[in-house]
């Protein structure tokens, strides 16, 4: 092994390369300057995700342990861009409570460490690999989680999110287990040719399948999703609920669709009840929702509900389409949880109530809630359709025509809710309205890169094309 | 630049340019800028369609066509039949007077003209697309803006009304959505080729009769509620009534039209054997519909739902005809969308001028509104008229030819239907006579009407360029019937 190999893990060396930088910065930075380390951080950040745009040899490592190809290249920058964005978002967030506290430099460690953590799950070649990502990615998240320690409802939060996620990679490491008492290895590669329709393989999925679907939130195990979004500091939620999620979709593709390809008869089934459950309930319990943050949880898990849809074409149209989805999802949940992270801080409202009225006061934020959720709902011109549209065209080119209908219905059913915000922000009049704030210049860039996102990924052909021409890179 | 692609520039970038523009008076003239290019476009693409189809006999002209998805095979393709030209004038008609109708329009006026033109651009969009998915992404453009038209500017129970009709139409654009999966991943069925969204290339293709009878029906429905088929009619008269003046135009003038070209150029065109195996179930429900809205529309109050049940009949009709399979009838169906479009247009922009004057829709409370009024008194007796088919008019004109088309079929469950359909005439000349003679006749039911303003110069151009093409409809048909009729011919072949 030569040190050029190494290159391969560029993602990595580099993120790792910040976080040390940023622990030296903050020893030598005056007492006085600390606010500039966000600063540091955000331009070191872009520099990282700027470099990841550079191309990158596909290989593995470490006898296999940790691989990288096209496709992992992509979603790792995709990733990146969905992490800066999001940092640009809460700079000002940190600015007010954070920094007093001297926390900042902790805040942008355990985030970017996770992010290191999720790398390493996506790009393992093997379940020890994947377990020690899993694991990384989970445990930072749990302490940013309870961030915000002068409230009592983040330190509940953070509770509830250690428990439920200890459980899941418990439940997860079980499901490895049985598969390796199965098959004898834990390499992707070696498991996926022996592997064979057994009971205890089939039971191995079973649990392996339940511990990413916490990380996924897919009912039914997603009852810890609203009550951590409402305690966490909105950055995390919403960190959660597309970078962490969309991670995990990621990697279950990997797996499925490699290694218990074997299994597939047992998983389409499984993926089949789970989506219409998942849709449904999400959808149904974010129609009560008054609270923000509660209510882009349930609209995230029904989001999931979605792009389980992609698993049920097996070629292909069905890779392009989850990831080109998840990257849709990831800068349209961005797009809505900014506006809600901005109007938290300028005025500490997260009700919808609060919203009633806002497009009188602040147009252009109302404008970037409205092209957010609208893309969620699947709304044309905007990115959310092609990507609901191109999963219904994956399912129902297997001839899964029901479920396309039910997913359909259930497009519509969450249109409901999305324009109950539409309703609150344009329809109402509020003399108490949400003074008119202008936002830091952060916030604004962080806004227009996901308008952007969400306007562009949809109709510019291109990208789809691009995701599709590497989409095949995770099978070999 | 392609002359059809223009018809959605062109509006984009009207919609760009009130983004930067300030206040009523701005937003006005550039609305109306961009939407008069947009009308002369149309007239122009009638005399171009006219030329090109002397030396051209190709089903679509002016096709233009861009691979988008390569992957799927999605195309931005246009193209355009006689069929889909008038419609586009209807569009551009209508469009031009509800901008002069909403000459006023005080609260939000920028966002409003944007959303109105977002909407017409859905509406443009549609009519030219030949390729099934990019006319589904301009149905949905053309749906959702009337959330904000009728939630912010409309009036009564506005909020309820905008959610039931956006919901009921995106969902009705949901199982429409099955039902073109449906159609697309039957598109290379004997031909080997790739699956296609191209309707002209679907129609080579003999899709099998087990999924045309499973999708049809999802086609249809997907369309016609839009067309307000009993009993997925329920959005419209709330929709209507709530909305404001310009939108309940453009709403029922244009957008329902949607219902009917689609049905007729998507459901029943790609699915042919579908169209006949379910013909007399939908025949059923658009007699009803007819019936139901007459009936309906007599018992009414308000002037506005007397209007949408009306309308409701009136497109019941429409798809009526397209179901009675036979030339003259689909002649009168393509007419009917249009006269309709441009009456029921003209009725809801008196019935705005009256209520903008008098505050008040309700039939008891208005009399002799004529004697304040004259000129839109006779606007509205002319419209009344001409909306219960008197002869000269294009109402008269389209249910003739609807009428005479489904007699042609002698078999007793066709006349009956015709029977009791032809009976709606009887009770349109009821209620819109009723109507008429109670607020604009008599004697002036209220003192404070008499010193109501008279009719404002933008009002009167709204209105005289919504009553000339009737007219010229109404006294030379032929000339229209000559045009539609080479357009018809490959739904003849297609579905005899």
């Amino acid at each position: 092994m030569n040190l050029e190999s190494f290159l391969l893990m560029r993602y990595e060396i580099g993120l790792l390369a910040v976080i040390l930088l940023l622990i030296v910065f903050e020893i030598f930075l005056n007492k006085k300057h600390k606010g500039s380390l966000i600063d540091i951080a955000i331009v070191l950040f872009t520099i990282h995700t700027i470099i990841g745009f550079l191309p990158l040899a596909d290989g593995s490592i470490f006898g296999g342990m940790f691989k990288t190809n096209a496709l992992l290249h992509f979603f790792k920058s995709t990733l990146n861009v969905g992490v800066l964005i999001l940092l640009l978002q809460s700079a000002d967030w940190l600015k007010e409570k954070v920094v007093q506290q001297n926390k900042s430099t902790e805040f942008f460690i355990l985030l970017f460490s996770s992010l290191l953590g999720m790398y390493y799950m996506i790009s393992s070649g093997d379940f020890l690999m994947f377990y020690i990502g899993l694991e990384l990615a989970t445990l930072p998240v749990a302490a940013l989680v309870a961030y915000e320690t002068f409230k009592q409802d983040s330190a509940e939060a953070g509770v509830k999110f250690i428990l439920s996620s200890a459980l899941a990679s418990g439940t997860a490491l079980l499901g490895v287990s049985f598969l390796y008492a199965t098959t004898g290895t834990i390499y992707f590669d070696a498991m996926a040719e022996v592997l064979t329709m057994s009971n205890l393989s089939i039971l191995g999925f079973i649990f392996f399948f339940s511990g990413l679907a916490f990380k996924i939130s897919l009912v039914p195990f997603h009852f810890w999703t609203a009550d951590v979004y409402e305690g966490a500091p909105i950055s995390i939620a919403s960190f959660l609920s597309v970078i962490s999620k969309g991670a995990a979709v990621i990697i279950l593709m990997i797996i499925l669709f490699t290694v218990m390809k074997p299994l597939m008869p047992v998983w389409i089934k499984v993926i089949y009840m789970v989506s219409i459950a998942t849709m449904f309930l999400g959808n149904i319990f974010a129609l009560r929702q008054k609270n923000m943050k509660r209510f882009l949880a349930y609209s995230s898990i029904a989001q999931a509900g979605f792009i389980l849809l992609g698993f049920l074409s097996n070629d292909q149209l069905g890779y392009t389409t989850i990831i080109y989805f998840v990257a849709i999802y990831i800068f349209s949940n961005l797009g809505a949880f900014g506006v809600v992270q901005a109007i938290s801080l300028a005025t500490g409202k997260e009700n919808m109530d609060d919203y009633e009225g806002l497009y009188r006061t602040n147009p252009k934020l109302s404008l970037v809630m409205m092209l957010a959720l609208f893309s969620l709902a699947g709304i044309p011109p905007l990115a959310g359709f092609f990507g609901k549209f191109f999963l219904y065209t994956a399912a129902a080119s297997q001839g899964y025509y029901l479920l396309v209908f039910i997913a359909v219905v259930n497009a519509t059913i969450s249109l409901y809710y999305y324009l109950l915000v539409i309703r609150a922000m344009f329809l109402r009049k509020n003399e108490n309205a949400i003074p008119f704030f202008k936002s830091q210049p952060y916030m604004r860039l962080g806004l227009l890169l996901a308008s952007i996102g969400i306007l562009v990924i949809g109709m510019y052909s291109p990208i789809y094309e691009y995701i599709y021409s590497i989409s095949n890179s995770f099978l070999n | 630049m392609d002359i059809l692609s223009l018809f959605v520039i062109v509006p984009i970038i009207t919609v760009i340019a009130l983004g930067f523009s300030k206040g009523l008076k701005q937003s006005r003239i550039v609305a109306l800028a961009g939407m008069l290019v947009q009308l002369g476009m149309s007239i122009n693409l009638i005399f171009a369609y006219l030329k090109e189809r002397a030396v051209n006999d190709d089903i679509m002209v002016f096709v233009k066509d861009i691979m988008w998805f390569e992957q799927f095979n999605i195309h931005y393709s246009v193209g355009v039949d006689a069929i889909s030209v008038v419609m586009i004038a209807l569009t551009a008609v209508i469009v031009v007077a509800g901008i002069f109708i909403s000459w006023m329009v005080d609260d939000l006026p920028k966002e409003f003209f944007i959303s109105l033109i977002i909407l017409s651009t859905g509406v443009f969009g549609f009519f030219i697309s030949l390729d099934l998915f990019t006319m589904f992404v301009f149905y949905e453009i053309a749906v959702i803006p009337m959330y904000l038209l009728i939630g912010i500017w409309g009036s009564g129970p506005r909020e309820n009304s905008a959610m039931k009709l956006t919901l009921m139409l995106m969902g009705a654009s949901a199982v429409l959505s099955v039902g073109i999966f449906g159609i697309y991943f039957n598109s290379n069925i004997g031909t080997d080729g790739p699956l296609t969204f191209n309707i002209l290339e679907i129609a080579q293709v003999n899709i099998p009769e087990a999924a045309q009878n499973l999708f049809f029906p999802m086609v249809f429905i997907g369309f016609a509620t839009l067309g307000a088929l009993f009993p997925f009619h329920t959005w419209s008269p709330s929709g209507h009534a709530s909305a404001p003046t310009a939108v309940s135009m453009l709403h029922a003038g244009v957008l329902m039209k949607l219902g009917g070209y689609g049905v007729f150029r998507v459901a029943m065109y790609l699915l042919p054997i579908g169209a006949i195996n379910w013909s007399d179930f939908f025949l059923v429900l658009a007699s009803i519909g007819v019936v139901y809205g007459a009936l309906g529309a007599i018992m009414q109050k308000d002037l506005k739902y007397i209007n949408a049940y009306a309308s409701v009949s009136h497109l019941g009709l429409v798809l009526f005809a397209l179901l009675m399979f036979n030339k003259t009838a689909w002649n009168g169906a393509i007419i009917q969308s249009l006269s309709h479009g441009l009456l029921t247009a003209m009725f809801f922009a008196l019935i705005g001028m009256v209520y903008g004057r008098t505050h008040t829709r309700d039939v008891a409370k208005l009399g002799g509104i004529m004697k304040v009024l004259p000129f839109i008194g006779a606007i509205y007796v002319i419209t009344g008229l001409a909306y219960l088919g008197l002869p000269g008019f294009s109402g008269f004109v389209a249910e003739m030819n609807i009428f005479v088309g489904s007699f042609q079929h002698d078999d007793t469950f066709h006349r009956i239907l015709t029977i009791l359909a032809v009976s709606s005439i009887v009770v349109t000349a009821v209620y819109i006579l009723r109507m008429v003679g109670k607020i604009m006749m008599g004697p002036l039911s209220n003192p404070e009407y008499a010193n109501l303003p008279k009719a404002t110069w933008y009002e009167k151009v709204g209105l005289v360029m919504l009553l000339i093409p009737v007219v010229i409809i109404g006294v030379m048909p032929f000339g229209l019937g000559e045009m539609l009729k080479e357009s018809i011919e490959p739904f003849l072949e297609r579905l005899l």
